[in-house]
């Protein structure tokens, strides 16, 4: 199933060695095309990476980083993009949790994405964009081009996986597909198959997207239009789930947005809507709508079981580790009520039932589903912790 | 075993080397981590406390966030050489039901737990009429998680009356484990080794 593209330099690297942290970014380019789920291989598969510290002699201080939804390659490092730091500065770097002075950390843009990996707005074999010939991927697809990458970089076996959100849902199929290719899975704030809540907030954004006129059945590229409104809208409806009634309420309340009275019309006149729309709005700067269509529907389709054993009732979600020889750890939020703790819970009764070393904890912090990112010291503490 | 509180050191010296253990109610992993680096056994953990399960995962432990009361339901049946419940059993609501429990996923079970009919609960309780504050039971009424208080009698008599098998029996006065003559009298602490 793994693909080989044999270990040799990366087609393109960009070394910026500071005094603090090794960074390299690389896209390889894989020789081969790259088996899917949907029966369709990929050609020309372009995977755009960092790393971040040293790999050691014995090729075993590798921690793989997998991103979220929107996240990309640039964990700790600012994305040329935004101009923004890395989405995970806070925990990787020298002496962070995830600590690059005695590990070296991989992070891939997923396939299927818009920062450098192969994705929908990538040119197909006839030199035009994929656009919607891109074929449906999942979140197994994804991880088959992270495998790809470390058989690239020679390294057989990871420390570590670590994610969150869609990419605890990559560590874990990483887990279940490629068992002994890592040491330590850690899995915060995800779950083993999407419910239906978050398939039908998926589909809300999408529709959006493709309710755009501008959409034009997804090829928009080079048209001078793309459905800005519709992946703002998908975006702002996005933002809501990953936040929590209370962090809105403290963050904004009813307060108006630069007025002192409700203007009796349709402008945003509270914070709230101002906020949203913003939100909204610079997404668009950073995002491709076709890529937003593809990673949210690879997310819709994962379901461990099915991924494992062909069918979603073919066994047990304990079936999916049996035999496992990797420690995980899975930790949710109290506060994130779109993958809430019985989605982790889940998972950690199945590794305990097969037999599998797992520790599970539900941590209390404000900040929704979001509360991965943001300031959690108790997160610091059990990451840092559980990768020692 | 040294360095360890009373009772679970009375456990750790008689859980078989190499064996398979579950901590429910395991604190910050203090018994687990000499259980595995004592006496190399396969152990794991249940908590109800966060901050004490990331304790745990802090020094390599595999620990559960979960109640005793609902949460034993997702072990195999007989997966276990031993569950251990120390300190813990009087804190449930259905102590009952956890008993079952525990011998349905533990082949042995060790229960330890204070004893209420201790003579100095009896003497406080009779002079002051009062619900008493001890050294082993050092909170009051209305904010003790002991909800179930129980003595060596009624875990001797609940035991029998369910055909468990005690294995065998260790008392505590004074962090020392004794002969066990009057126990119900003397002993502060007790420590059961069950099985069906």
């Amino acid at each position: 199933m793994a693909l080989t593209a044999g270990p040799r330099p990366p087609n393109s690297v960009a070394a910026m060695a500071t005094a603090e942290i090794l960074t390299q970014s690389g896209t390889l380019e894989l020789p081969e095309a790259l088996p899917l789920d949907c029966g369709q291989s990929l050609p020309g598969t372009q995977i755009a990476y960092e790393t971040y510290g040293t790999l050691d002699a014995a090729r075993g201080n590798a921690v793989m980083i997998c991103h979220a939804t929107t996240g990309d390659q640039h964990v700790a490092s600012t994305n040329p993009r935004t101009g923004k730091a890395g989405w995970w500065q806070r925990m990787v770097g020298p002496g962070l949790p995830i600590d690059t002075n005695r590990m070296f950390v991989i992070c891939a843009n997923v396939l299927g994405g818009c920062l450098g990996s192969t994705g929908p707005a990538s040119p197909g074999p006839d030199g035009a964009p994929w656009a919607m010939r891109f074929p449906v991927i999942t979140i197994r697809d994804m991880v088959r081009a992270h495998v790809a990458l470390l058989d690239h970089l020679g390294i057989d076996r990871l420390a570590a996986v670590v994610g969150g959100s869609m990419g605890g849902m990559q560590a874990l199929s990483l887990a279940a597909n490629w068992p002994g290719r890592v040491d330590k899975v850690l899995a915060i704030a995800c779950t083993a198959a999407m419910p239906a809540q978050n398939i039908a907030f998926q589909e809300v954004g999408r529709q959006a997207i493709m309710a755009d006129p501008d959409w034009q059945q997804g090829a928009y590229y080079g048209t001078g239009k793309a459905p800005d409104a519709g992946l703002s809208v998908a975006r702002m409806a996005a933002h809501i789930t990953y936040l929590s009634e209370a962090s809105m309420h403290e963050k904004f309340g009813r307060r108006l947005q630069n007025r002192d009275a409700k203007a009796f019309g349709f402008d945003a006149d509270f914070q709230v809507e101002s906020y949203l729309r913003h939100q909204g709005v610079t997404f668009t700067t950073r995002f491709d709508a076709n890529s937003y269509l593809y990673i949210t529907r690879a997310m819709s389709y994962f379901d461990l079981v099915e991924e494992k054993f062909g069918d979603p009732g073919a066994g047990l979600l304990a079936d999916v580790f049996t035999g496992t020889q990797s420690r995980f750890c899975v930790v949710s939020f109290d506060s994130d009520w779109l993958y809430p703790t019985p989605e982790s819970r889940k998972i950690a009764h199945a590794l305990n039932a097969a037999g599998a070393p797992v520790s599970f904890m539900e941590l209390s912090a404000p900040f929704g589903h979001d509360s991965f990112l943001l300031d959690v010291p108790a997160l610091d503490r059990v990451i840092a912790g559980f990768l020692g | 075993m040294p360095g360890l509180r009373p009772d679970l050191a009375v456990i750790a010296d008689h859980v078989a080397p190499g064996s398979r253990v579950l901590d429910i109610g395991c604190g910050d992993g203090t018994l687990m981590a000499a259980l595995r680096d004592r006496r190399g056994c396969d152990a794991r953990g249940m908590e109800i406390d966060p901050a004490n399960v990331a304790e745990c995962v802090a020094r390599g432990l595999s620990v559960i966030q979960g109640d005793a009361d609902s949460d034993l339901a997702f072990y195999p049946p007989q997966s276990l050489d031993y569950a251990i419940l120390s300190q813990t059993l009087q804190t449930t609501m259905r102590p009952d039901k956890v008993l079952e429990e525990l011998l349905r996923i533990g082949r042995r079970a060790f229960v330890s737990f204070p004893n209420f009919a201790h003579w100095r609960v009896r003497a406080s309780l009779l002079w002051t009429g009062q619900m008493p504050v001890t050294r082993l039971l050092p909170v009051a009424w209305y904010e003790t998680p002991n909800i179930h208080h129980l003595t060596i009698r009624d875990f001797r008599e609940f035991v029998a009356a369910r055909g468990i098998i005690v294995e065998q029996a260790w008392y505590l006065a004074g962090d020392r484990v004794f002969s066990g003559t009057l126990a119900n009298w003397r002993a502060e602490h007790a420590v059961f080794l069950l099985r069906r």
